[in-house]
């Protein structure tokens, strides 16, 4: 018999519902494989085995009586940052030491009332600020994936890099993620794994801790496209309670996939093209656009003039946002207290024992880009710069653009501790210039599985699409996959 | 633009964050180093350009005027360091 954490969603899914396997057995299966794991990869921050036993219960009971959801039974890891009710929920920050939130957040009370498991919560760079998960308060969570002959440690990418890492090492079925400069689509390309997300406005933030409420967006990382669709699916709703949820029905992105690509127009963006791009990616670039034309796709080059300028505009954007929501975190209402001769010294002393050294920069940053006297010459002028980056997604896709096939990352998953990029923040900022222009757009993008490089770590390739137009996405990215196939990391922890 | 050690201490004091003299060294090169990287901005003409307050055209979704939530103190402070009787307590602020 093959290992029931083997199966994808799909499969378990259809196993469940025939009663051939049991919703308490699966959860049972991810369960252990955790325990086996995590010691190893640091994958999860907590595990939640009484509730997900319980949970994977009631799933058996609505599964005999006829009562199942879209997921029922299915066992999902948390990223961190999502509130779940009396469960540990820090956002991978010592500030928020002990905070077990008193609500649950609407993306994932969606999960649950469609049948979903918890099996607990999910490592991540420190309130999401990262590329590596290297900022976690919990210490790195560590690529499933090494370089052929290598032993050494790779980072999963950032900032949901506990979630990549728990897809790819099959400690869950799918987990959540979020994504606000490439959160979801780079550590999904660093892991061999899918990862999409959505509009701007098409999953609810209530709930979920919030970095930079303009480009933070939800969406899933899952083992195939498929899995991703259904996943999304729930996740996705109109919600009240957060005002930037988008008054929009959530389609059946499943019954996208296997729809012809005929007549699709596919655009490729000259700026991508950067200096010293190493030939793998181009190369695996060409290769998409090759699988797309192959599927009936035209492909056609375009220009999006203000790509440069979006990783630095999003430093501004996302510091000035993040100043100002880390603002809460003042040793009074939850958390960490360091205490202080007055109260201003027990803000101050509180705030920099529980922010770690990413975010302290990013929150000085942008206090003084909002400070009196800079805001018109920082703030306001890479708001007016996002205006121009949208502009030029709008001009294509005017043209008759229906997507936009682009690289994810420029280069494979690197070292844990890379002394290069830990000793230059703008470096590890790099790391973004792929992903990034589209949070500043509101767009979706998905990241899918296109090839191993030459050291035998998986490659990603990124689809930008219409606002709302996920479908497109998954119909497309789809293709990709049924041309490259999936990838699994050999096992070694 | 670029920042001196007295302007980062400032902005550190705004944000409420405590720093050290080495700290607030370290800190003024990173930001030095984040602000040149920014500084290509200002390459870009946005003569006439209106800035961004919203990625997706909608008009801010307002609900009705009416509570629709409350009676749960408990649970409010349920996560606070130090709370006594519903109240976050806080070291004294008036003399």
């Amino acid at each position: 018999m093959t290992e029931l954490t083997s199966l994808t969603i799909a499969a378990a899914r259809d196993k469940l519902k025939s009663r051939e396997i049991k919703a308490v057995e699966l959860t049972e299966s991810y369960l252990k494989a955790i325990d086996a794991a995590n010691g190893a990869l640091n994958a999860y921050v907590t595990v939640t085995p009484d509730k997900a036993l319980e949970m994977a219960k009631a799933s058996d009971q609505r599964l005999s009586d006829g009562k199942a959801g879209a997921l029922e039974g299915i066992p999902l890891g948390v990223k961190d940052l999502f509130a779940t009710r009396d469960v540990h929920t820090q956002a991978c920050s010592h500030i928020l030491d002990g905070f077990k939130p008193q609500y649950e957040s609407t993306v994932t009370q969606n999960l649950w009332n469609e049948g979903a498991v918890m099996l607990g919560k999910l490592n991540m760079d420190e309130f999401a600020m990262g590329s590596s998960n290297e900022s976690s308060y919990y210490g790195p969570a560590v690529n499933p994936w090494k370089a052929k002959g290598s032993d050494e440690k790779l980072v999963p990418g950032g900032s949901s890099g506990g979630s990549a890492a728990a897809v790819a090492a099959h400690l869950c079925a799918g987990a959540t993620a979020t994504d606000t400069g490439g959160s979801i689509r780079q550590p999904a390309a660093f892991t061999g794994t899918v990862g999409i997300k959505p509009t701007y406005g098409r999953c609810s933030r209530w709930g979920i801790v919030a970095y930079a409420s303009s480009l933070d967006q939800a969406g899933p990382i899952a083992r195939d496209v498929r899995d991703a669709a259904i996943l999304l699916k729930t996740m996705a709703s109109v919600d009240a309670k957060d005002t930037t949820s988008v008054d929009v029905a959530v389609p059946d992105y499943e019954a996208a996939l296997g729809q012809s690509l005929k007549g699709m127009k596919i655009g490729i963006p000259k700026e991508y093209r950067i200096d010293g791009m190493p030939e793998e990616i181009e190369a695996l670039w060409r290769q998409g656009m090759q699988w797309l034309k192959d599927a009936g796709a035209e492909v056609v080059e375009i220009s999006l003039p203000h790509t440069k300028y979006a990783l630095p505009a999003y430093y501004i954007v996302a510091s000035a946002e993040a100043s100002s929501n880390l603002a809460r975190y003042d040793g009074v209402r939850y958390g960490l207290r360091v205490d202080g001769k007055d109260i201003a010294d027990m803000y101050e002393k509180t705030r920099a024992a529980g922010f770690g050294k990413e975010v302290q920069r990013r929150i000085l940053m942008g206090t003084y880009v909002l400070s009196a006297g800079y805001y018109d010459a920082y703030y306001l002028r890479a708001q007016k710069v996002r205006t121009l980056i949208k502009r030029d997604f709008e001009d294509a896709f005017h043209a008759g653009v229906d997507a936009i096939l682009a690289p994810i990352t420029p280069s494979s998953a690197f070292a844990i501790g890379d002394k290069e990029l830990a000793a230059d923040p703008v470096k590890m900022y790099l790391q973004d210039v792929f992903t990034i222009t589209l949070n500043m757009a509101g767009l979706p993008g998905i990241s899918v599985p296109a090839g191993l490089d030459h050291k035998g770590l998986p490659l990603g390739l990124q689809l930008i699409g219409k606002p709302f137009e996920e479908e497109t996405l998954f119909k497309t990215a789809h293709v990709i996959e049924q041309a490259a196939g999936t990838f699994t990391p050999a096992k070694w922890w | 633009m670029s920042v001196d050690l007295a302007t980062v201490k400032r902005v550190a004091r705004l944000a409420r964050i405590a720093v050290t003299e080495e700290e607030a060294e370290r800190m003024t090169g990173e930001l030095n180093g984040i602000l040149g990287f920014v500084e290509q901005l200002s390459e870009v003409d946005v003569t006439g350009v209106e800035p961004m307050t919203s990625v997706t055209p909608v008009a801010m979704k307002k609900r009705v005027d009416v509570v629709n939530d409350g009676d749960k103190a408990a649970d409010i402070v349920a996560n606070a360091p130090v709370a006594e009787q519903n109240f976050f307590l806080v070291p004294k602020v008036v003399e």
